[in-house]
Parts: structure tokens; C-alpha cells; sequence
């Protein structure tokens, strides 16, 4: 990983590089960061060491550009909070946040300078009509009107389809399980719901430090579409550090992974992190992650295909095989999401509507 | 991206152009001659890439397409080849209003006179390209035709200089107006109908540093027939009708707020409406004295 290492990836690892590079070099670096949706957040880390006065003023004009969009993002997104909140308020129920909210909620460190497109949530799925009915009557309404979408969601996947508000052309996402119901690996919710935690007086909750990490891990491993890989894999790195300190954290996320069965995710998850960010993750976490992977071949292909699917998505960052490995994770991606008899119908669905859209466009 | 890119300096920012296509190249350097253009070197800090080419064999060559790459994506869909020098300025617009959110942005043209600017804000089709070109043509030095870029420090009018790009009737219209106008090529049957670019003239492309405070504000309003009508609006008005218009009032929040505020209240702020461009110009240099 060291010696073609894009020069985003080293900046992150150790930000004082930045002090030495030409303006070439950073004309590469925010190209590199902006596409793969971590420049807002590449500021705050260079402010955080003290950096930030360093940066040459060509550059730090687009650092703070992207800072200041993040921060009109993130003031939209309370206000949206505060609006998801209010319909709440007429169910007995806990608001639980998750993947980007959660971290905002939760004031995480990976919240800082992150862009949504839009909310996620979790309620019990005996709730979901309950839930659904409530946010109608709150303004949003549900999209993927489709009869064969709605079914698809509805029947198969672990939430219902997207919903989005009249008015403020918002989305939210309500969820009522981590993967969907047709996945192998799908955990039993009611041990998510068990454990979350609330993080302000309000109607607000989001998942146990541990179950944040899995349930980021699982959402980014399970991914058909990499164009944020770079920034999901950043948020892990950014929990994990921010965890660290919390007594008996590692301890618990590996008992927690096998509780949900999510041992796969987290073992790449913290693969990954330690690959590309060098994450501290203690050997012995490591180790023990390692032997939920027992079979050799099949990590060294998951490893070329990852180092490659993973990198900030701009051209500077590809090498030979990345668009293929990205193409080989897409449809891993919908393989282990959802058994054969209903993958191969769906996809060949999905291809004849993206054929036929185009020409329809063209 | 094997070809020679152009860089050049537009307005406050800089940018590389690469194109195999032969009438983007020849557009741009007759269009913008007299620009900064400089070699890539270590010491070269590049704002925007942008590159229009075949996007693929079928694409490109059997359906005789090009494709706008920003940075290596693709934010639109193909056009036809002989559109290819219009989708570099429309690209280039796509780029400024979607990642500069350090200027407040605001569709309108600007023009300066005796240190003040004049911006004229209107929907498409107003006139105010055309009223943009004829001033320019008549001694007010060119700012933008396209897009008012306003420092959110100081609340000073950015010059960002580039061609004026003129639709239909007008093209005639200013070549008959102005009998120095150097236009880029025609393009017909584009989006926008028939689509020409008009030169800047030296002395604003010499002077694009030169940044000014606004001092009027006018929606103008092109009426076939009509008498020459300016007529004051009031300054909440024209504060939200600007920020309507506005590309990144959005993302901006109380810094586009405290700035546009700013530029109307150090100005006046008129409707306008038009149909003969010498009346208008006169109006115009009276009001500039």
C-alpha cells in the first residue's frame, strides 16, 4: 500500500507532508480530495493540527469553499432533524439515527464537514406503517411509485422506499433493519434497538459506539457503488480512533460482531482502515478478526479488489484493474444481498430498464 | 489526458482546457486572445479542468458526439459535435457555479464605468446580454456577461471576464451596433437556438484585476417597440430578486446575506425596460457621469 499510496491518502495518514508540498502537488491533493467527498473534512484535520495558516491561499480558498457548503449542509440538516423530531413527537417511539445523522446527533468526529443526501433512521418494522403514516401527514411522501420498486423494497429490502418531503424536496430514509431481509448474513434488529443510546434531551438516539462501527462496516462492504468508498472508509477510521478510548470498546465490538453476524464486515472494515489510514487497531483485534477469514485465496482477492474499489474515486487514484474490480464488487454486491432465484430476475430487469431509458433519452 | 491542455487565467481563477477537437481549440485561442495563458509547471495551481471530447467510438465518431469531462466526470449528457466550443462555456459555467462557493454568484452581466458597476440581472431572454454587449462596445468595461462574481470580504464586483455569448436576433443585432465586434464562430440549433461569441475588448481583458463596487442595480427588460423606462424598485426587492438569481445563495447562508445586502445598499436599484439600444446607452452614460 506504501509505495503508490495516492497523495491524499498520505496527507490524511500524516498531515504535516502538507507543509512541503509544491502547488502542483496540491492542486492534485484537493482534486483528489474534493471528488472522493473528503475535502470539507481534510480541513477540519489540518485546523485540528494547527496546519490550516499553512495551506497556500490558491488552495485554502477551496478548502474553505467545501467548509462552507458543509456547514449550510449541516444547518439545514438540524433544521430537518427538528422537523423528523416534531412528527415523533405523536409516537411513542425513539428517534434512532443512523450513517451520517447518527454522527452528527451523536457530535462524532467524522460528522465534521460531511455532506448528506439524506436521513437515515431505524424503527421497529411492526411501527413501519405507523411511521410511514405519521411522516405523510408531516409533509413527505413516498417515491418509487412503481409497482415492481415498491414491491422490491417492501418485500425484500430493509426499508421501505425512500420518502421525500413536499416542500423541502428532502429524503429520508426509514429503515427497519441494517441489511435487507434476503441477505444471508441479515441480523436480528431487536439487538440493535436493545442497545442505542441517547445523545440529546430531545427525541434523538443512535446506535452503541460498537453498533455504529458495524453497522458503517456492513453498509460500506455490502456496497455496489464505490463513489464515496474513500469517505465511508474515512468514517471508519474516524469512529474507530474516536472509540478508542472508550474502556473495553475493542473487547465488545468483537462479541458484538458475532452477535449481529457481521464478522465479515468488521473484519474488512478493520483490514481496511488499518491498510489504507493505519488505523490503531490492537493486534490482538487483528488476529482474532483474521480467523473469521480463514481462507488465504479468497483474502488476497478481496484484497486486490478492495485496494483498488476503495481509493478516492478520481482518475489520479486509479491503476490497473479498478474499473473492473469496481464492476466485480457491483455485482458481488447485489449477490450477497440477495439469493439467485431473485438476483438474476432483477437484474436483467434492472439492465433491459437502463437500455431501454437510454434510448428513450437519446 | 495525453494532449496538450490550455491553461489560461479567467477572471480569479485558473484553468485547463484540454480538447482534440479542433474548433474548441481555434474558438478559444481567437476568443480569448490577449488572456494569461502559462506552461504547467510545479509552481501552477490549477482551479478548473474541464476537457470536451469523442467520448467513445459509437459516441463520437458514428454519432458524431462530444462529452464535457470535469475533472474526469461527466455531469452531462453528450451533445452534438458542432456544439463542441459551446459546451466548453457551458461546462466552464457549470464548474464556477457548482464548487465556488468563496464568491457569491449571481446570474446577471456586470459592466463598469468611472469605478462603478453596473449589474444587470434578468431572466434569459431580457436582453441583458445584449444590452451587456452594446455597453461594452461603448466605452463600459466588461465584467461578465454571465455571472455577477461578488468578493464575500470586501463586497466588491470581481471582474470575470469571457466572451459574451449572444443568441439569435442578437447576433446581427450587436454586429450592426458595433461595427468592431469580432464574433467566434456561429453555432446553430443549439439549446439556446443559434449561438455566437463576441471578443472582449482589449482594455477589459487587460484590466480583469481591477475589481469595483456596484453601484447600480437594473432588471432590464428588452420590449420590442417600448419607450426607454427606468424606473426605481425598492432595495428588499431587488435583494431577493438577486438572490433568486443567484447560483450559491444557498450554500452561502449569512455570508451571501450580509453581502448581497451590502451590494444593494450601496445601490440603485432600477427596472428597466427597453427597446432602442442607443436611448439606452445615452440613459446609461448620464447615469455614469
Amino acid at each position: 500500500m506504501n509505495t503508490q499510496n495516492p497523495l491524499l491518502i498520505s496527507v490524511l495518514i500524516n498531515p504535516e507532508i502538507s507543509l512541503d508540498l509544491n502547488l502542483q502537488q496540491w492542486d492534485l491533493l484537493i482534486r483528489q480530495a474534493r471528488r472522493s467527498g473528503v475535502l470539507a473534512r481534510f480541513g477540519f484535520i489540518l485546523e485540528d493540527k494547527g496546519l490550516l495558516s499553512s495551506v497556500p491561499s490558491v488552495a485554502l480558498k477551496h478548502i474553505q469553499s467545501t467548509q462552507t457548503y458543509a456547514y449550510q449542509m449541516g444547518m439545514s440538516l438540524k433544521w430537518e432533524i427538528y422537523c423528523i423530531q416534531k412528527v415523533f413527537d405523536t409516537l411513542e417511539l425513539p428517534l434512532v439515527f443512523l450513517k451520517g445523522t447518527a454522527y452528527t446527533v451523536a457530535n462524532n468526529v467524522a460528522s465534521a464537514g460531511r455532506f448528506f443526501s439524506d436521513v437515515d433512521i431505524l424503527v421497529p418494522e411492526d411501527k413501519i406503517v405507523e411511521v410511514e403514516r405519521a411522516l405523510i401527514h408531516g409533509g413527505w411522501k413516498s417515491t418509487h411509485l412503481d409497482a415492481y420498486d415498491q414491491r422490491f423494497y417492501r418485500e425484500w429490502m430493509h426499508e421501505i422506499p425512500p420518502m421525500e418531503h413536499v416542500k423541502r424536496h428532502t429524503s429520508i430514509d426509514v429503515h427497519h433493519n441494517i441489511l435487507p431481509k434476503t441477505s444471508r448474513f441479515c441480523p436480528n434488529p431487536a439487538l440493535l434497538l436493545a442497545n442505542i443510546v441517547k445523545v440529546s434531551d430531545k427525541n434523538a438516539w443512535v446506535l452503541s459506539p460498537e453498533d455504529r462501527v458495524i453497522h458503517s462496516a456492513t453498509h460500506l462492504f455490502h456496497e455496489g457503488e464505490f463513489d464515496h468508498g474513500f469517505r465511508d472508509l474515512s468514517d471508519l477510521d474516524l469512529l474507530l480512533k474516536e472509540f478508542n478510548t472508550i474502556e473495553l470498546f475493542w473487547e465488545n465490538l468483537i462479541n458484538r460482531a458475532g452477535e449481529l453476524d457481521q464478522q465479515l464486515p468488521l473484519y474488512y472494515a478493520l483490514r481496511y482502515t488499518s491498510l489504507f489510514f493505519q488505523t490503531p487497531v490492537p493486534n490482538f483485534v487483528l488476529s482474532v478478526s483474521k480467523q473469521w477469514f480463514p481462507n488465504k485465496v479468497h483474502e488476497v482477492s478481496m484484497d486486490w479488489l478492495f485496494c483498488r474499489a476503495l481509493m478516492p474515486n478520481h482518475p489520479s487514484c486509479e491503476i490497473f484493474g479498478t474499473g473492473f474490480a469496481r464492476w466485480v464488487l457491483y455485482i458481488r454486491s447485489h449477490w450477497i444481498k440477495m439469493p439467485f432465484f431473485l438476483l438474476v430476475p432483477h437484474l436483467c430487469r434492472k439492465g433491459w430498464l437502463r437500455l431501454f431509458e437510454q434510448e428513450e433519452q437519446d | 489526458m495525453d494532449s496538450k491542455g490550455i491553461l489560461l487565467q479567467i477572471g480569479p481563477f485558473t484553468v485547463r482546457l484540454d480538447s482534440c477537437i479542433e474548433v474548441v481549440n481555434r474558438s478559444v485561442h481567437k476568443l480569448y486572445e490577449g488572456y494569461n495563458f502559462f506552461e504547467e509547471k510545479p509552481d501552477v495551481f490549477i482551479d478548473f479542468y474541464i476537457r470536451i471530447d469523442r467520448p467513445n467510438f459509437y459516441r463520437g465518431y458514428l454519432r458524431s458526439q462530444v462529452q464535457c469531462y470535469v475533472d474526469g466526470i461527466t455531469p452531462f449528457k453528450p451533445l452534438p459535435i458542432a456544439q463542441s466550443y459551446p459546451f466548453f462555456e457551458w461546462g466552464l459555467n457549470w464548474i464556477i457555479a457548482s464548487h465556488v462557493h468563496y464568491y457569491l454568484l449571481i446570474h446577471a452581466a456586470a459592466v463598469e464605468k468611472n469605478g462603478h458597476v453596473l449589474v444587470l440581472c434578468g431572466e434569459p431572454g431580457a436582453g441583458k446580454s445584449t444590452l451587456c454587449a452594446a455597453l461594452a462596445s461603448r466605452g463600459w468595461r466588461l465584467f461578465s456577461d454571465e455571472m455577477a462574481v461578488i468578493d464575500l470580504k470586501t463586497n466588491e464586483v470581481i471582474p470575470c471576464v469571457r466572451p459574451i455569448s449572444l443568441k439569435n436576433k442578437a447576433i446581427d443585432l450587436i454586429g450592426d451596433f458595433y461595427p468592431g465586434a469580432i464574433f467566434g464562430e456561429s453555432f446553430k440549433d443549439t439549446a439556446k437556438g443559434t449561438l455566437s461569441h463576441l471578443k472582449p475588448s482589449k482594455e477589459s481583458v487587460k484590466r480583469f484585476e481591477e475589481r469595483a463596487f456596484c453601484k447600480w442595480v437594473v432588471f432590464p427588460q428588452y420590449r420590442e417597440g417600448s419607450e426607454t423606462c427606468l424606473t426605481s424598485i425598492e432595495k428588499d426587492k431587488t435583494v431577493i430578486e438577486l438572490a433568486k438569481n443567484s447560483f450559491n445563495y444557498n450554500a452561502l447562508g449569512s455570508l451571501g446575506f450580509n453581502s448581497l445586502c451590502d451590494m444593494v445598499e450601496r445601490s440603485h436599484c432600477y427596472e428597466f425596460e427597453y427597446s432602442d439600444l442607443n436611448e439606452a446607452i445615452t440613459l446609461f452614460d448620464e447615469l455614469a457621469c
